[in-house]
């Protein structure tokens, strides 16, 4: 849904500027927009098509539409967003807009993520995994030490071996499940 | 008739231990994931999407199936118990059904949602038995320019019908675009967007992008803004309905799904549009007009009722033409494309046994959830006092374990973490994050489909509305675009001025 802005009447100047910057932060979403358009064009372009081309649509007329496309949209979003349209956040059950944004628990959330990915191949599935939930439950708040890591190993442990063993989609079990 | 005799035969297929076995899991799972909060039924077919690399695809779609039918049961015990829904398609349900839980009528609320549900259910998939074989007849000789034609028509509605915003829309159709065109071209083997990298060369794969996008992008956003207190869910009782209220609501079981159905079917938002038509009819035909907004229960059973026959609607269009009208749809699309199956009018004579399998399926499922959900109800509703910092943490490994099982690479999580942020930015930025998913997966076979009509065609235009189905689809669409013009140009009637 847009809805037009509230005028906002901060008195001094830096600090206008910076409220406007928040309040057409979409802004941003339109030159991300921009520059994928600009990297799929590029792309598209500098293909060098050689007598590969069977019929008279090649490899290059899709990106180059969709390239296209991008940048129009990008154009289209920052009028959009200039005269005041918004994009509405999404709402659902656990979600509390009233407050803001709480970036320490993602930027947590993201580095637990990236930390587990590289302790697979060293340690294992099971482990990196448990490290996985019971880090990313830390990030979200949870603080029970006695049952949280207890959780995280059988979560992991039974997905382990529901997937390696019963489904046959092979996961690496790591230097611990050599041991047992 | 043929389709009954088919449908004996899906009944065979259905009823074999194993399948019966795998529509328990599947109705259990999805009556689990209904109820909780934050996890949809395309996140939780999504983050299954994995299990297609070990099991058959019968098995996997009954599954599959059970579980978006039984999200739908699950979701109305939240709405009811919570009134907080987290589902467009639930919103109704929490209009009266909260009001009558709050007065201590949640065991009828939770009855008269189940019984709808069932009937619902029922009622639709006796539709799909019917109508599927038709469709499937009077579609089976459309060629390529058809299928694009249907295609388009597909980008187009979840952009415009869908949503607030087209421009958002689109932006999130050419993301998906974008993403469906790294690796290597079909036809040509030419490298697009791969930047040199092997890695790249093979796409990315579905199972990530959906992954990423409903899960990964939906935990990170829940995390920015949790609920530093969730609410209490009201305490219930065992589901039952006297004999008054039945005699109030049987008529609104009967009505729903021939509001649901129709909708379901046509790319026009799922569950959303009729569970509302719905309640507004309910509400219209009420002899007690006294009691809506405190609690009506004809506004629980109505809507229920319409919602679950618009997912037997939805299975229409999707395994008879291919193209999907919801996000759950979409991803088990993505799985069809897993199994190398491409659904479409063909479908119905090359995999009898997996379509008819999956139909009858749907039966046997309802059955399981009208069973599981009448006593089970106050055992459910346990699960929405789950601590959320495990639910989401949850849903993180369960994203990694897909990601990871794609290819045993730990570069796909990398890839994984990056769309999952991409889709917390559409969710902070009112992006929708459905068309996406649906340019990723219906994005590289529309450029099949497109050039090779080209070359049927010799590279006329002409080639792409040389049927009378294509120029059909692209009449639709036309008028789709042009809606929001035409409607600006009428007269307005109870304008507010």
């Amino acid at each position: 849904m847009t809805t037009p802005t509230t005028d906002d009447s901060t008195p001094a100047p830096t600090g206008e500027r910076r409220t406007w910057l928040r309040d057409h932060s979409e802004l941003g979403v339109c030159v991300l927009l921009l520059a994928l358009g600009v990297l799929v064009l590029t792309d598209a372009l500098t293909m060098d098509v050689d007598i590969t081309q069977r019929g008279p649509v090649g490899p290059k007329t899709v990106p180059v539409v969709v390239g296209a496309g991008l940048l129009v949209i990008a154009a289209l979003l920052a009028v959009d967003v200039l005269r005041g349209g918004r994009g509405q956040a999404e709402t659902g059950e656990d979600v509390d807009l009233s407050e803001p944004a709480d970036w320490r628990t993602v930027l947590l959330l993201t580095g637990v993520f990236l930390g587990s990915a590289v302790l697979i191949e060293p340690l294992g599935f099971p482990v990196a995994g448990a490290l996985l939930f019971w880090g990313a439950a830390f990030a979200l708040g949870s603080r029970r030490t006695d049952r949280d890591p207890l959780i995280a190993a059988v979560v992991s442990f039974v997905t382990y071996a529901v997937f390696n063993n019963l489904l046959g989609v092979p996961l690496p079990g790591g230097p611990l499940m050599g041991v047992l | 008739m043929n389709a009954l005799n088919s449908l004996l035969d899906g009944f065979g297929t259905a009823l074999t231990p194993l399948n019966l076995l795998w529509a328990a899991v599947g109705v259990l799972l999805g009556t689990a994931i209904g109820v909780l909060p934050g996890i949809g039924p395309a996140m939780a077919v999504a983050l299954l999407l994995p299990v297609t690399y070990g099991l058959e695809p019968t098995g996997a779609f009954i599954m599959f199936a059970g579980i978006y039918y039984g999200a739908m049961f699950g979701g109305s015990t939240t709405s009811i118990l919570l009134n907080t829904p987290g589902e467009s398609a639930a919103v109704v349900a929490a209009m009266e059904g909260n009001p009558m839980a709050k007065s201590g009528r949640g065991a009828q609320a939770l009855a008269a949602a189940a019984i709808g549900h069932f009937a619902g259910g029922m009622v639709g998939t006796v539709l799909l038995v019917v109508l599927a074989p038709t469709v499937a007849d009077l579609a089976v000789d459309i060629g390529a320019p058809d299928y694009f034609a249907i295609m388009v028509l597909a980008f187009i509605a979840v952009t415009s019908v869908l949503g607030s915003s087209r421009i958002r829309g689109l932006a999130s159709l050419l993301i998906g675009l974008t993403i469906g065109l790294v690796g290597l071209d079909q036809m040509t083997g030419q490298q697009r967007l791969t930047f040199g990298s092997l890695q790249l060369a093979d796409g990315v794969d579905v199972v990530i992008v959906a992954v990423g996008l409903f899960a990964i992008g939906e935990a990170l956003w829940v995390a920015a803004h949790l609920r530093r207190r969730p609410p209490d869910p009201i305490p219930v009782g065992r589901p039952w309905l006297g004999r008054a209220d039945v005699r109030r609501t049987w008529k609104s079981w009967a009505r729903g799904p021939f509001i649901g159905f129709p909708f379901g079917a046509i790319p026009a938002g799922g569950a959303e549009i009729p569970t509302f038509l719905s309640y507004v009819t309910e509400k219209r035909l009420s002899k007690h007009k006294d009691e809506w907004g405190k609690g009506a229960i004809e506004g629980v059973a109505g809507p229920e009722s319409a919602a679950s026959a618009s997912a037997a609607g939805t299975l229409v269009s999707m395994l008879t033409l291919g193209l999907p009208t919801t996000a759950v749809a979409a991803v088990m699309l993505a799985a069809f494309q897993q199994y190398g199956i491409q659904p479409g009018p063909l479908l119905f004579e090359r995999e009898p046994d997996l379509v008819w399998g999956l139909i009858a399926s749907l039966f046997v499922g309802m059955v399981l959830l009208l069973a599981l959900n009448l006593p089970l109800a106050p055992v459910w509703a346990k699960l929405l006092r789950i601590p959320r910092p495990y639910l989401y943490a949850g849903i993180m490994f369960f994203a990694a374990v897909g990601a990871y099982a794609v290819g045993g690479e730990v570069i796909d999580l990398v890839i994984l973490l990056i769309i999952g942020l991409i889709g917390f930015g559409m969710r902070r930025y009112g992006l929708p994050v459905l068309p996406a998913i649906i340019g990723v997966i219906l994005g590289p076979a529309a450029e099949q489909q497109l050039r090779r009509a080209l070359q049927i065609s010799d590279g006329s235009v002409t080639g792409l509305v040389d049927t009378p189905f294509s120029v059909i689809v692209y009449a639709v669409v036309v008028l789709l675009l042009a809606w929001p013009l035409v409607r600006k140009a009428l007269p307005r009637k109870g304008a507010r001025t």
